[in-house]
């Protein structure tokens, strides 16, 4: 068989992802302390859990609606306006499998061959090859570590072309910990004014913003229309393994992208939707103490690396969300893939070289304090003797 | 609503009384001298009175020892309340807590004791015979399943894949 002929050449052009090759070393290695996770290290809540558990127990083993439990929807609706002050109804939503799916949904949706999708760089590794994948040019907008890895208005402005479908927002940001304020995002909407374009917010990181509250991009003047919001349980409730999200938007852009979802995975798997439904009960109940006291800890996680890689010379802004600290560690003269390489080999710790997040992410590393303090501060150690061993 | 400095550093030292000031400081965006001065005050008031361990007795070598929970019922005495009688029960060395509770008794007394009988002789001879106290009732602790939020046997398996996007 000459597979080359039969494949799919836009899939086949799709490079692997960058972490892919870590993962590999890594997993053989004995003693390896990975920063390379992009997952809370909690797990689920045992109230969440026991709620899946029980639904199983009693036979809640069907499907659901295609766009997911009317109860869970309308839970999802009151915390996106009680958090975030956007108002959705149920009919504006569909429970997902995880946020991944929504960005595919929402690029399926809306992109045409040739049409051009923004996105940020470095960023999260599934825009691309999703824009790819329905034909669209993904067009990366650079974001540099000097402005906090935040998106301006004159970057966006810039690369306007008539082409333009849509902008990808993914703030807090995976890999650099950026946040937009409401301010900049006010900023940055007018250069949206007078065009079409279609903002697709992944607001996955959300409760893990260490500085007020997340500011959610349907919430700026006249964005409502043109915004699809992207969210899920992965990372506010440590429900990653679920595979659970959801997405927000105007019903007319809602239905296409519940047809497509109607015919790819039918609903989001119900065990998850049933766990879901007593996160944001319970979360309701309690004023989420639970993600509150998830915050508090991974706050003070975060006051610790970015303090230590500052302490020992390589340069890391404050990062205000996600888990992530995303240090320039160009001085050692090394490239990112050579020193993520090196730090593992030599020292055995994973971190993620910037580069797997976009070009633009070359001379940073991504390393997730998502993690023991304990395994923090032995990292921490070893990444120092690393460093000090090479400048 | 933010929390004060002081709860913050309570909250850490409770998940790991052994984490260096430094490192508290470093946590909590403050300089080692103003968290240390910070633990030194909480330790003068007597907020912070002893750093403590988990141990799971099982894995030691030495025989276990004995925990009993005994509920003590009291007539409170005249003026006192029951602040004379919980003096002197939290006195003895073998009592390792003392509570007052609501409900059908008065104190939870936990006893530490080497063997059972001991714990018993303990119970017999000078917690029942104080003066005020009406009955008491004992329930010996077969295994801890879990003690100060520590899951036992203690097991922090980490499920995740090593590098993940």
């Amino acid at each position: 068989m000459n597979y080359d002929r039969i494949l799919n050449p836009t899939v086949v052009g799709i490079p692997p992802s960058g972490i892919r090759r870590f993962f590999d070393i890594a997993a053989e290695m004995k003693d390896c302390i990975s920063l390379g996770v992009g997952e809370p290290d909690f797990v689920t809540p045992w109230n969440i859990r026991e709620s899946g558990i029980k639904s199983l127990k009693d036979g809640i083993t069907c499907y659901s609606s295609n766009s997911g439990l009317l109860e869970l929807r309308e839970l999802v609706c009151r915390y996106y306006s009680e958090r975030f002050g956007v108002y959705y109804t149920p009919s504006q939503s569909v429970m997902t499998v995880g946020a991944s799916e929504g960005i595919d949904l929402a690029m399926r949706a809306i992109v045409t061959p040739g049409d051009e999708v923004l996105i940020p760089e470095p960023s999260y590794v599934s825009y691309m090859p999703c824009v790819r994948l329905s034909g669209g040019v993904a067009v990366p907008l650079r974001a540099t570590a000097d402005n906090s890895f935040k998106l301006t208005a004159e970057v966006v402005k810039a690369a306007i072309t008539e082409r333009t479908k849509a902008l990808i927002l993914p703030f807090p940001n995976n890999p650099t910990g950026g946040i937009m304020t409401r301010e900049e995002l006010v900023e940055m909407s007018k250069a949206l004014e007078g065009t079409d374009i279609i903002v697709v917010s992944d607001e996955i990181y959300a409760e893990l913003t260490y500085k007020g509250v997340h500011c959610a991009f349907a919430s700026i003047p006249d964005m409502y229309e043109r915004t699809i919001t992207i969210n899920g349980f992965s990372k506010a409730f440590a429900m990653t393994g679920w595979r659970l999200g959801y997405v927000l938007a105007p019903e007319p852009l809602l239905q296409q992208m519940l047809k497509i979802h109607q015919f790819t995975m039918l609903c989001a798997p119900i065990t998850s939707q049933m766990a879901a439904i007593e996160a944001l009960k319970h979360g309701f109940d309690s004023d989420f103490s639970d993600v509150r006291a998830m915050r508090r800890e991974y706050n003070r996680r975060r006051n610790f690396v970015v303090h230590q890689f500052n302490e020992m010379g390589l340069e890391c802004f404050d990062p205000l969300g996600a888990f992530y600290a995303f240090p320039r560690i160009s001085k050692t003269g090394l490239d990112s893939e050579t020193f993520c390489t090196r730090l593992l080999m030599e020292k055995k710790v994973a971190v993620v070289p910037g580069t797997a997040f976009g070009a633009s992410g070359e001379g940073f590393v991504r390393a997730t304090y998502a993690t023991s303090m304990d395994n923090l501060i032995e990292a921490c150690k070893r990444i120092k003797e690393f460093v000090d061993s090479v400048v | 609503m933010e929390r004060s400095f002081s709860m913050e550093i309570l909250d850490i030292l409770a998940q790991d009384a052994r984490t260096p000031a430094a490192i508290i400081a470093q946590m909590l965006n403050s300089s080692e001298e103003t968290v240390k001065a910070e633990i030194k005050r909480m330790e003068d008031e007597k907020i912070l009175l002893r750093y403590s361990t988990v141990i799971d007795e099982e894995k030691t070598e030495s025989e276990s020892t004995i925990h009993a929970l005994i509920e003590v019922k009291v007539t409170p005495q005249y003026r006192q309340g029951y602040e004379a009688i919980a003096e002197q029960i939290s006195r003895y060395p073998e009592v390792r807590a003392c509570y007052l509770m609501s409900g059908s008794y008065d104190f939870m007394v936990l006893v530490d004791g080497p063997n059972l009988r001991r714990v018993s002789q303990f119970v017999t001879e000078k917690l029942s015979v104080l003066n005020g106290v009406i009955s008491t009732g004992t329930h010996f602790v077969l295994r801890k399943y879990k003690d100060n939020h520590v899951v036992m046997p203690s097991s922090r398996d980490d499920h995740r894949q090593v590098v993940t996007p």
